[in-house]
Parts: structure tokens; C-alpha cells; sequence
């Protein structure tokens, strides 16, 4: 029985032993294997693997920041936040949705076409993340989801706070808010991070400011199971409200303004002639900027856009209109400045005149006779700015109409704003591509023909013409910078009796004159106060006599259809004419005459002609700005004292 | 070392308690007591139901280790092939009265447990065999006619245990039943040929395979195929383990597994458990513990004199190995995810019982390690 040590069992030992051998290698192998898998997992790529585990185990639910508020210069909210009753659904707490949207389908009045819209969003987008059904519920409809929100899993009613107008007469300066689009996320790189519902600005200061005024994003941080069910919350962080915004605008002012306009297709600015505050930038009519936050009402829609007084646009920076005749005081200032007319002569004017066999009518028929400069001005004589711009020639209009600031943008950052056309030969070459003939100079020469600008325009040339001819840069916002204009002229009134040379003032005060001479200026400004203060000027019949309102303007009409022979022979009157062939009216003015502290442009558009339709309203609303100049500069000089 | 062979029959409790292996001893209990702290952390850190399961069946089934071992090798060399037949029968039984669960029929249902033969097949092939070569000679090996015997006792169990299905187990099994087969000195050909045929028959096994199984190798091979779906459990084993990082989240402190992320995390994703909690430190030291086992069993198999012993001891070493291997792999993405349990960690009654079976025969080779079996 005993074998030890036979021949076979220890053949077989060995046999055994050797195979062994190769095994135990093998396995040494393996082993070093899975231990180099260890490393790589667990030392090599750890960060990675808990970046991993950290997105598995966190989700994060966002936390729309509130928008942050549009204040006019006396504090006032033009742009608030209301608190508003909003219903979310959390498709993965509700067990069937189907029946889900069928109850609130009952309970909502939701229309198919938004449950269908509904279900499509919620099948792009991850199970928890909430959606939002509706976001401004009433009171009623809020408080019946509340009464059967046992029935409705993944139903979420929530107390929110949304962009809210409390007036309607900023509307086209402030802009509005709206749901985001997919271009909005194109184009708009801060609103990555946001979360789906919010709202963005989209026209005027809304969409200028969006990117500060929307605020920072806050987040909830839960630990959720396999089943995304939350655990803990681990985190929080509020967001940040957007950066609140105190304007130029005076909303009373604004408001009144708003109310003068009524239902006319017209628009108002009213700006500082020293700072270049806009205390007014009014369009009008209106329309009710709430109506888009929560999504515009189709009916309303198509109300707004069929409307032919176009209410969505906002006329003060985006509506181009030939300035007509407010451009004499260009023409008559830049011959003066480039000595190539004498304000003292003399043009008969006869109604008519005539340039290689084309006529050049003056509006008045009959003619003004003998005209100088002011008189020309005062009476807005055509034929003697005829003459004028002839012998002046485009180019040099051209040239001192842009130094004022015609022809580009005022403001900056304002999506709607246009540039306009200040017309010279180079500009009708490059954009026509034809040359220019000297008919179209003594057009240019009254504002028609290829001349289109704004009304904020208009109001920046008269501002810079009251001021002295100094440059001022328009602002909206109210910031801090130092206004070097406004330390000049409280030097200047101070110490009347000695004036400095130019090239003093400018060095000591950093001004940027716009003149050559300041005598010019003066000359037209005094011009401006005969139209307005002087019997037979145009403007005569808005007046006012007392000092304290006392203003100085320029009316003007810009042809919308060309007059015909047969108008001019019947005498036609504006107001005979179809609404939408009449006449733009326009007037620029100044105030008060004596010590000037405000411009104004107001355009009435097809309102006939300047002095009958415009320059009314622009006497009213200088009185109400001049009324209040006193508490404005009392909130400056506070503000200056905080500072 | 070469003692009379009347004072080894004659040996007293005492003698045989002195003569067991003490580091494979302490290795395994170590092991037991690991193992239950993963346990208590899968049951989220309260002592509930597969804590408690799990610590009776490990106090259970050392017992029956102990007392494996104090029976003579002798016994267990006779007594091979009636285990081999008995749970052969099991596996037949299993087929006709198996429980089934999650479309897989393993179970049998016992008045105490529900037992899975599948597992103690893994050790009773191995016993089969190791006996069979054991009787045979070294020039008998190779021929034919007795290549048909270990043939059939190897693919008749595995054929059984694929149709439960069972595909990770019948791999086991036929991997143990390989193994004692060329350590008894098969020719490298007869592996060769036997290989050809497997591959050349595996398109043909593909076609048999179910829906989740195929989807599960493809799912290996492309872990990122279908996230939500088969990759998932890849996925996340993977998180779990890499965000362990060295020193591991702490106890108790797994997201993996506490938040549900991890699967089967009581079975065979233990591991995974235990290294997102310990990190590469706890990993390494589960490594090196099932590396002092394995070492230790060859060890017993380089001392015993029988080649019955031998054969065993290396056979079960090396299955032992395969085990820990084949669910390491799988665990950290380097195999499939076939259904293979962490011996001893894994929760699981008959998976523990064949082990401890095994590591009981093993040492009893070590107490009658110079006991002829004939």
C-alpha cells in the first residue's frame, strides 16, 4: 500500500509540480494586472471618477434671479417687479401625465395647442427638471390649483416675482421683457447658465442693460438617489438680483408729455443742454409693455402691428424724418462759419426761383420780398436758403449738420436706434452711385430731398446750438462722470465781466467747441428767438411772454408726397390733404431764452405744418420741464453733496 | 517529516488542531470579519437583514470548515465521486423542482435555505477529478480512451448549468475541472484542440444565448453603448471604485452604493462597495488578503505527499484564484459582467458553503499531509 517514493507518484509530483508552476505564474500575472487596474482607476483617474460620482450623486435645481429695477431721476420705478402665481410641473414626481394635463386642462382652460407644446418641451429636456405650465396665474386659478393639488402630482404652484410697467408712456425707451427665444440664446452668451423660464429684455433700455439688469442665477444643490429621489439638500445660493438703474427721465415729465401726444403718431425729446440728460424721450402712440412678459395675446399682436400710427415703434430714436425746414439754422450757421455769406445780405424773394429751367418754391406763394439772414430764418424763407445753400454747396453742409449730430447714432447700445442720411456728394456715390446735381443742394438746403434723421438728433443740434455750440455726449443713465460743461458755465456766470478767450476755455474746462467762431452761434440763437418772439415769425403764436418760459425754435414740415402744380395753383391746404399724405411737422426749440437750459425736438408726424401742430405741443411741454428744473437741480446738488 | 504511518492515523484532536495551517486560518476569518463590515455598510449602516444573514451563514459554514477538516483526507478521497454524484443529482433536481428567479432557474428550495448546486459543483468536479487522475498513471493520462471519462464528468454539469441559464457558473466550473486536468498532465494539445472546437462552436452558442447575455458582452466590449440599459452597472462599478480614490470616502460614506447607483451591490459589486469606501488602500489590502489564501493553499499543496492532495490543493488554489480574478475583472471593467461572486465577501449562501467545503478538504490535506489516501 504504501507507495512513497515508487517511481510513478514521484514522476507525478513532479509532473503536478511543474504545471503548478506555469499556473502560479499565470496568477502572478493577473494579479499584477487587476493591481495596475487599481491604480489606474483609483489614483490615476480618481478626480475624474469622483467628478463623475459628484454628478451622479448632485443635481442642481436653478433659481431665476430677479430682474433688477429701471428708477426715473427722481426715484421713481419705471420698471418694477411684481410678485406673480406661476404652475410648474415636475414631470418625474407625476406618475401619468396624460391624466395629469387632462385635470388641469379642466381646471386651467389650457388649449391643446399649449399642452402640446407642453409635452414636446418636456420630452427634450430631463425628467426633473421642472416646466413651466403657466406663469401668470390670477388669483382664482391660483388658489383652485391649491384646493386640488393632492389630485395633481408633480404639480408645483408657485409665488413668484416677474417684470411689471406700472406706465405705459416710458414703454419704448425702457423696452420690454419676454420669454427667451433660441435666438435670444444665440446671440446673448451670459444667458448659458440661466434657467429656461426667464425673461429677457428685448427692445430699449431692457435690452440694453440685459446683461447686468438680469441678475445672477442661484442654484439649489440636492443629493439625490438612483431613483432621483432627493435626499439632502447640500447647498444653496440665492443668485443675485440684477444691478438696479436710476435714469435720466423724468417720469412726470414723460407722462405729461405722454398725454399732450394723446393718440397722435409724434414723439418728444427733451434733453439738458449742458449735461445731455434726456429728461423726456417720447413716442407715441404707446403700447402696454406688460403684455409681453407673460406672452403676447395674438389679438393684441395683430392690433399693434396693423395699426398704421405704428405704436411698436419708437419714433424719438428710430423714426427718420427729412428735417426740413429746423435745418435752416445749420445751413445758416455753417455759411457763416465757412465765410461764405454775409448774414447781412439781402435775397428778394418772390415765392419762386429758378436753377437751369427747374423752379424752387418758397412755401409762401406770394413771396417774402427782401430777406436777410434773421429774417430768413425768423420767416423760414425757402428761396433765400436756396440761394444760401448754393453758394455753400453740400459738402460744407454736410460737414457742420454731422459736427451737431446728424447723421449717426446718439445713443449707444440701443438696438432700434437708426443713423439717418446727412447727404453729401461722397454719400451719393458711394450709396446711389450717381453724381450729385445742384438741384439737390438747394433741397438739401431745406431739408428735404435726401436729409433723414431722428428727433433725438434734431434735439442734440438745438441743444448744442443753446449751449453755446459746445459738444455734449446724451445720456440715459445717470453716472457719475464730471460735467465740465456746467462747471463753464457757472465760471461764466460768475464772473461776467471777464470772458476768456476760447482756447482758454477749452483747455481749462476740456470742452469741445463745435464753432469757429462763437459769434455765429449767437447769431442763430438770436435768430431762433425772433421766429418764436417776433411778429410774423413762425412761431410766433406759441409764445409765451413771460421770461421765466420765453423760448427760441425753428419750425419745420417735411414733405412726405410732393406738392403739385395744381395743389400750389388751388392754395390746398395741409389739413385737406389725406391723412397719410400730409406733411411731417417738426419744431426744435430752446429754453428759457435768457439763461437756456433745455432743448426740445418735437415731430408730429402728417400733422400739416410745424408751427400749427408742433410747436403747440413743445410750449406746453417747456413749460412743464422749466417748472420743474427747480426740484431737479435740487436732486442733483444732493447727489452731488453724497458724492 | 517522515513519521510512521500507524502515529498519523492515531492522532489526537489536539495533535490535528496543532497541525493546521494558523495564516490560512486567520486569513479567512479576517476575510469573514471584512465582510461583514461591507455587509453592514450595503444594509446602510444598520444591522438589518443581510448583515444578519450574512454573519450566521459565515459562523455556519466556518464551523463546517472546521469540522471538514478534522476529517481524515482519506475520507474525502472516497467519498469524491459520491459527492460528485450526489450534486450532479442536485443539478438534475434543479432542472425539474428549481426555484426560479429573474428568468434564471439556479435554486432548490430547502427547508433552510434555498440551495444553488451549481456552486458546489465547482468543488465536486474538481474532488471528481483529482481522485480520478490520482487512481490513474502518469503514461494513462494521455491516452484516449481515459480522456473520455473526465470529458463527460466535466461537460455534463456545465451543459446543465447553462440552460438555467447560468453562463458565469458553467464557466467556473469548467475552468476548475480544466485545471485539475492539466495539472495531471493532459497535453498541451489536447487543450489546443478542445479550444478549436470551443471557438469553432461558439457562433453557434451565440445563437443560444439569451437576449440579456449577448447584450452583456456587447455591453463589455462597449461600456458606453447603452448607458441607462446593460452598460450601466460597468459605468457606475467604475465611478464607484476611481472616486474612492486612495483613501476612499470612508466608512459608510459610499454615494456609489448608498444612493442606489451601484447594482447587486450585496453580491457581486461587494467589492466595488468596499473600494469606493477604503479606497486603493482597502483594495489592496482585500488583494493581498486573497493572495495570502491562495499562496497558502499551494502551499498546503507543495507539503502534502498524496497526489490526490496535490491535485486538490493546486486545483482548488487555482479555482480559488479564478474566482477572485473573474469577479475583480468584471467589477473594475476588464471582463464582461458574467455573474461570478467574491469568495467569502459576497453575500450568499451556497457560494459560502462550497468555499468553505473547499478550504475544509484543503485543510485537512494540511492536517494529513503525510496520510497516504490508499
Amino acid at each position: 500500500m504504501i507507495n512513497f517514493g515508487s517511481g510513478n507518484t514521484v514522476i507525478k509530483s513532479k509532473l503536478i509540480s511543474r504545471r503548478m508552476f506555469v499556473l502560479t505564474a499565470a496568477k502572478t500575472i493577473v494579479f499584477c494586472g487587476i493591481f495596475g487596474r487599481l491604480v489606474s482607476l483609483q489614483i490615476n483617474e480618481a478626480t475624474k471618477y469622483k467628478t463623475l460620482s459628484d454628478k451622479n450623486r448632485f443635481r442642481e435645481w436653478k433659481l431665476a434671479p430677479q430682474r433688477g429695477l429701471i428708477r426715473d431721476y427722481f426715484d421713481k420705478e419705471i420698471a418694477s417687479n411684481e410678485k406673480v402665481y406661476q404652475l410648474h410641473i415636475t414631470p418625474e414626481n407625476s406618475p401619468n401625465l396624460e391624466t395629469l394635463f387632462f385635470r388641469l386642462k379642466t381646471i386651467l382652460n389650457l388649449s391643446e395647442k399649449r399642452i402640446f407644446y407642453l409635452k414636446r418641451k418636456i420630452a427634450k429636456q430631463k425628467p426633473w427638471e421642472p416646466i413651466i405650465v403657466s406663469d401668470n396665474l390670477t388669483w382664482s386659478e391660483f388658489s383652485r390649483i391649491n384646493l386640488f393639488l393632492h389630485e395633481l402630482p408633480g404639480v408645483e404652484p408657485i409665488v413668484s416675482v416677474a417684470r411689471q410697467y406700472p406706465d405705459q408712456s416710458a414703454a419704448h425707451l425702457v423696452g420690454y421683457v419676454s420669454q427667451v427665444s433660441q435666438k435670444d440664446l444665440q446671440k446673448k452668451q451670459y444667458l448659458k447658465d440661466m434657467s429656461v423660464g426667464i425673461a429677457v429684455g428685448k427692445t430699449g433700455l431692457e435690452n440694453k442693460l440685459d446683461k447686468d439688469i438680469i441678475g445672477k442665477v442661484g442654484f439649489q444643490r440636492y443629493e439625490v438617489n438612483a431613483f432621483g429621489k432627493r435626499i439632502k439638500q447640500i447647498q444653496v445660493d440665492p443668485g443675485e438680483s440684477g444691478k438696479n438703474y436710476r435714469t435720466t427721465i423724468d417720469l412726470e415729465v414723460q407722462k405729461y408729455t405722454s398725454k399732450v401726444l394723446e393718440d397722435k403718431a409724434a414723439s418728444v425729446c427733451v434733453m439738458d443742454i449742458y449735461n445731455g440728460d434726456i429728461i423726456t424721450l417720447a413716442s407715441s402712440p404707446s403700447y402696454d409693455p406688460n403684455s409681453f412678459v407673460h406672452g403676447i395675446d395674438k389679438k393684441y399682436w395683430n392690433e399693434l402691428i396693423s395699426n398704421e400710427k405704428k405704436p411698436l415703434n419708437n419714433k424719438a430714436i428710430a423714426g427718420l424724418y427729412p428735417p426740413g425746414s429746423t435745418i435752416k439754422i445749420i445751413v445758416a450757421l455753417s455759411a457763416m462759419e465757412n465765410g461764405v455769406w454775409n448774414p447781412k445780405k439781402y435775397v428778394n424773394c418772390n415765392g419762386v426761383t429758378e436753377l437751369y429751367g427747374e423752379k424752387f418754391h418758397c412755401w409762401k406763394k406770394k413771396g417774402h420780398g427782401p430777406m436777410n439772414m434773421r429774417s430768413a430764418i425768423q420767416r423760414s424763407c425757402d428761396v433765400y436758403f436756396y440761394e444760401v445753400a448754393r453758394i455753400l454747396g453740400v459738402d460744407r453742409l454736410s460737414e457742420t449738420a454731422k459736427k451737431f449730430g446728424l447723421g449717426k447714432k446718439v445713443l449707444d447700445g440701443f438696438i432700434e436706434e437708426r443713423e439717418g442720411v446727412v447727404p453729401s456728394t461722397a454719400w451719393k456715390r458711394k450709396f446711389i452711385g450717381k453724381n450729385w446735381y445742384l438741384g439737390e443742394t438747394l433741397h438739401s438746403g431745406i431739408g428735404q430731398g435726401y436729409f433723414q434723421s431722428t428727433p433725438l438728433q434734431l434735439c442734440l443740434m438745438t441743444a448744442q446750438i443753446a449751449n453755446g455750440g459746445f459738444e455734449i455726449k446724451p445720456r440715459v443713465l445717470v453716472n457719475e462722470k464730471k460735467n465740465n460743461l456746467r462747471e463753464y458755465i457757472k465760471y461764466k456766470n460768475e464772473n461776467p465781466n471777464e470772458p476768456l478767450p476760447i482756447d482758454m476755455l477749452v483747455s481749462n474746462f476740456d470742452l469741445n467747441p463745435l464753432f469757429r467762431n462763437q459769434e455765429n452761434i449767437n447769431f442763430i440763437k438770436d435768430a431762433m428767438f425772433a421766429a418764436t418772439n417776433e411778429a410774423g415769425g413762425t412761431s410766433f403764436r406759441s409764445r409765451y411772454n413771460d421770461q421765466k418760459f420765453m423760448f427760441a425754435g425753428k419750425t419745420g414740415s417735411s414733405q412726405v408726397k410732393r406738392f403739385t402744380a395744381l395743389q400750389r395753383e388751388l392754395e390746398i391746404k395741409q389739413k385737406d390733404i389725406e391723412y397719410k399724405d400730409r406733411d411731417h411737422a417738426l419744431f426744435v426749440a430752446f429754453a428759457p431764452y435768457s439763461d437756456p437750459k433745455y432743448a426740445i425736438s418735437v415731430v408730429v408726424e402728417h400733422g400739416g405744418t410745424g408751427s400749427g401742430s408742433a410747436a403747440p405741443i413743445a410750449k406746453k411741454i417747456i413749460k412743464k420741464v422749466l417748472e420743474r428744473d427747480k426740484l431737479r437741480q435740487n436732486v442733483e446738488n444732493l447727489i452731488g453733496e453724497e458724492i | 517529516m517522515f513519521q510512521p504511518r500507524s502515529i498519523q492515523s492515531s492522532m489526537t484532536l489536539r495533535d490535528k488542531i496543532f497541525s493546521m495551517d494558523y495564516i490560512l486560518l486567520l486569513s479567512i476569518l479576517l476575510l469573514g470579519v471584512v465582510s461583514m463590515f461591507a455587509m453592514y455598510s450595503t444594509d446602510g449602516g444598520k444591522f438589518e437583514y443581510h448583515t444578519k444573514s450574512h454573519i450566521l451563514r459565515f459562523g455556519i459554514f466556518f464551523l463546517m470548515f472546521l469540522v471538514v477538516s478534522l476529517f481524515q483526507i482519506r475520507f474525502w478521497y472516497q467519498t469524491s465521486t459520491l459527492l460528485y454524484l450526489g450534486f450532479f443529482i442536485l443539478l438534475l433536481g434543479v432542472k425539474y423542482f428549481g426555484l426560479t428567479s429573474s428568468g434564471s432557474q439556479r435554486w432548490l428550495n430547502f427547508y433552510f435555505m434555498n440551495l444553488q448546486p451549481s456552486e458546489l459543483m465547482k468543488i465536486g468536479l474538481i474532488l471528481f477529478l483529482a481522485k480520478y487522475y490520482h487512481r490513474i498513471s502518469t503514461q494513462d493520462v494521455n491516452r484516449i480512451k481515459f480522456l473520455f471519462l473526465p470529458i463527460v464528468a466535466l461537460v455534463a454539469p456545465v451543459l446543465l448549468v447553462v440552460a438555467q441559464p447560468d453562463l458565469g457558473t458553467s464557466i467556473l466550473i469548467a475552468l476548475g475541472g480544466v485545471t485539475v486536468s492539466w495539472l495531471a498532465g493532459v497535453r498541451v494539445k489536447f487543450f489546443a484542440y478542445a479550444s478549436i472546437l470551443f471557438i469553432s462552436l461558439t457562433p453557434i452558442a451565440i445563437a443560444f444565448l439569451k437576449p440579456y447575455q449577448k447584450s452583456r458582452i456587447l455591453t463589455f466590449l462597449n461600456p458606453d453603448r447603452d448607458p441607462l440599459g446593460a452598460g450601466y452597472q460597468i459605468i457606475q462599478s467604475k465611478i464607484a471604485i476611481g472616486s474612492g480614490g486612495l483613501f476612499g470616502k470612508g466608512f459608510l460614506n459610499g454615494s456609489q452604493s448608498y444612493l442606489d447607483y451601484l447594482p447587486e451591490k450585496h453580491t457581486d459589486f461587494i467589492f466595488t462597495l468596499f473600494s469606493e469606501e477604503f479606497g486603493f488602500v482597502g483594495s489592496l489590502f482585500i488583494l493581498i488578503l486573497y493572495s495570502i489564501i491562495i499562496l497558502r493553499l499551494i502551499n498546503i499543496g507543495d507539503v502534502t505527499r498524496s497526489s490526490f492532495g496535490k491535485l486538490y490543493c493546486y486545483s482548488f488554489a487555482t479555482a480559488f484564484f479564478i474566482y477572485v480574478a473573474v469577479n475583480m475583472g468584471m467589477v473594475l471593467g476588464l471582463l464582461p459582467i458574467v455573474g461570478a461572486p467574491l469568495p467569502i465577501m459576497s453575500y450568499g449562501g451556497s457560494s459560502m458553503m462550497a468555499i468553505m467545503l473547499g478550504l475544509g478538504i484543503a485543510m485537512s490535506c494540511k492536517i494529513y499531509k503525510d496520510t497516504p489516501v490508499n
